[in-house]
């Protein structure tokens, strides 16, 4: 299957592909992160492990196990109360402020509820994360229709997402988490609301990206999901506490295998 | 998305309320009372100036028990060095006059007036050696300058002077307190778009900038037909008040008088546009 970045789309990003990709180093760290809400206990606790660059990782867990505070975390949404994060190899947890929207730059998020913004199409919900990194009209027109079209939304360029079903909004946001190219993606439940020959086009999509060098985080409760990703690596919270009996993500192996790379 | 310019594709962001929100209406309401009010200052303080202009090299000769040493009085001042002009108010204008104090009665004959005899000094004469002279030449008469008799209506002229600019500022700064509050209320208003945007990188000058294109264009709206309303109304006032045209020694605005007026609608569209881009940024840093 031919990838849109593989057209347009690949010259489009040039500009924010700038950037060397690492194959060996740890792209996430977290070293003893512990998050709370205000006054409340914590929600994650202890947390120490490093997410090898390139690799695909599937967050899974219980309900109230920790997995969207952890995401916030890997998003930047919100700071660990305690320890030290570190995201593209650069302490996170004490940044200042103005730094965060460079390194938000470099992820793409599918968010649960999507979270599209309501009054915008969704050719501009798609092209917001290339306009907001100063492209030009003419650099955001192809890449954003090549990218709708794949996502099986051609026709649906100019819909508002109130007018778009569950799964069409979440493709829309799966293409705005994508069309910037980004080095990490974050998906939350990013095949709960769409079919399975859709959820299989998706996976599809982002294993693609990922044997392109990008690091993949998946948070689901789909076990075939799983199944139908080898060489994909399992992050387990129960309670707010990391599940890692073998020790492999506190101490993952040099240079990871891009799924594909190897049997289940 | 650039850091300073507004795209098409960022205005449908952000979406326009167009003129029909609260802002332009109160920035409209603002900027007309704000002109009104300074308009009214420029022409207290324009008159002020004339009055005093008027009456600051004025003196008079007055002399209290008759008129038989009003040729020696008038003498005196026409030998005095830096004196133009000499002349006595006729006696029948100081009867006029107290007839409109005192009622008929001011107006009898047997009602004794003294003598004023008006004296104007070139710029930069003497006017001590002048009021010794015309004093040592006529036991009894006093040299008075005007200033001295209009000086607590020149102080009350600048006092309302100076009270119409402290209200101008307050004014402003009445704007500015509402600017800010919509500009809150429209960050709140729109705070899930602006979620979606700090969540894909956004900073926080593209998101404010996109609202200030918005708060700028309410500001520019409103300010503009505020003056506009008010230049109108001044226009009729002062068109139609022959009085204080008189008053002044000509009309009580002048053009850069007008220029100010009509800087007043841009300095509260620039001032509003200011205050509100501090106010989203202090509110965006309050979110991570």
């Amino acid at each position: 299957m031919l990838l849109p970045w593989q057209g347009g789309l690949r010259r489009a990003n040039a500009v924010t592909r700038g950037r060397e990709r690492r194959l060996a180093g740890s792209i996430v760290e977290f070293d003893r992160v512990g998050l709370r809400y205000g006054t409340g206990g914590e929600v994650l606790r202890d947390l120490d492990f490093r997410l090898a660059e390139g690799g695909f990782y599937f967050l899974t867990g219980p309900s109230g196990a920790g997995k969207t505070s952890l995401l916030k975390l890997l998003y930047l949404a919100q700071r660990p109360t305690r320890g030290r994060m570190s995201l593209f190899s650069d302490e996170l947890a004490h940044a200042p402020r103005d730094a965060l929207p460079g390194y938000r730059r470099r992820i793409g998020v599918v968010f649960q509820d999507f979270r599209l913004i309501r009054h915008l199409s969704a050719f501009d919900n798609v092209a917001l994360p290339l306009r907001i990194t100063g492209h030009d009209e003419t650099e955001v027109e192809g890449p954003v229709r090549e990218m709708l079209a794949w996502v099986g939304l051609a026709d649906r360029a100019s819909a508002r997402p109130p007018t778009l079903s569950g799964g069409e909004q979440q493709r829309v946001a799966i293409a705005r988490a994508v069309i910037a190219r980004p080095e990490l993606i974050i998906a939350d439940e990013p095949t709960g609301n769409v079919d399975a020959a859709m959820a299989q086009r998706i996976l599809h999509l982002l294993t693609a990206m990922n044997r392109l060098g990008t690091t993949v985080i998946v948070a689901t409760h789909d076990l075939g999901l799983i199944a139908a990703t080898p060489g994909a690596q399992l992050i387990r919270l129960e309670n707010g506490v990391l599940v890692d009996p073998t020790g492999a993500l506190r101490h993952p192996p040099g240079t990871p295998p891009r799924v594909g790379e190897r049997g289940a | 998305m650039k850091l300073h310019s507004v795209s098409e594709a960022d205005r449908r962001l952000i979406p326009s309320s167009g003129i029909k929100g609260p802002v332009p209406l109160l920035i409209a309401i603002m900027t007309f009372v704000m002109v009104v009010v300074a308009a009214a200052g420029l022409a207290l303080g324009n008159t002020a100036s004339v009055v005093k202009q008027g009456v600051e090299n004025r003196f008079s000769i007055q002399i209290s028990d008759g008129s038989a040493k009003t040729s020696a009085a008038i003498a005196a001042a026409r030998s005095a060095p830096g004196v133009s002009r000499v002349e006595q108010v006729p006696p029948e204008d100081l009867r006029r006059t107290l007839e409109r104090w005192l009622g008929p009665a001011g107006a009898e004959a047997d009602l004794p007036l003294p003598v004023i005899i008006d004296v104007d000094l070139a710029p930069g004469a003497d006017v001590p050696a002048v009021a010794r002279r015309i004093e040592q030449a006529v036991a009894g008469a006093r040299f008075v300058a005007h200033r001295a008799s209009l000086a607590p209506l020149l102080d009350a002229l600048r006092g309302l002077t100076m009270l119409a600019f402290g209200l101008v500022l307050l004014i402003a700064m009445a704007s500015a307190a509402a600017v800010v509050l919509a500009a809150r209320g429209a960050l709140d208003t729109h705070r899930a778009t602006i979620e979606v945007m700090h969540g894909i990188g956004a900073t926080d000058e593209q998101v404010a900038t996109l609202f200030l294109r918005q708060i700028a264009i309410d500001a520019l709206i409103g300010g503009i037909a505020g003056a506009a309303t008010a230049g109108l109304i001044l226009a009729a006032i002062i068109g139609g008040a022959s009085f204080a045209t008189s008053l002044a020694g000509g009309p009580p605005l002048g053009w850069g008088d007008a220029a100010v007026l009509v800087a007043l609608p841009l300095a509260v569209a620039l001032l509003a546009t200011m205050v509100a881009r501090g106010a989203l940024l202090r509110a965006l840093r309050e979110r991570l």
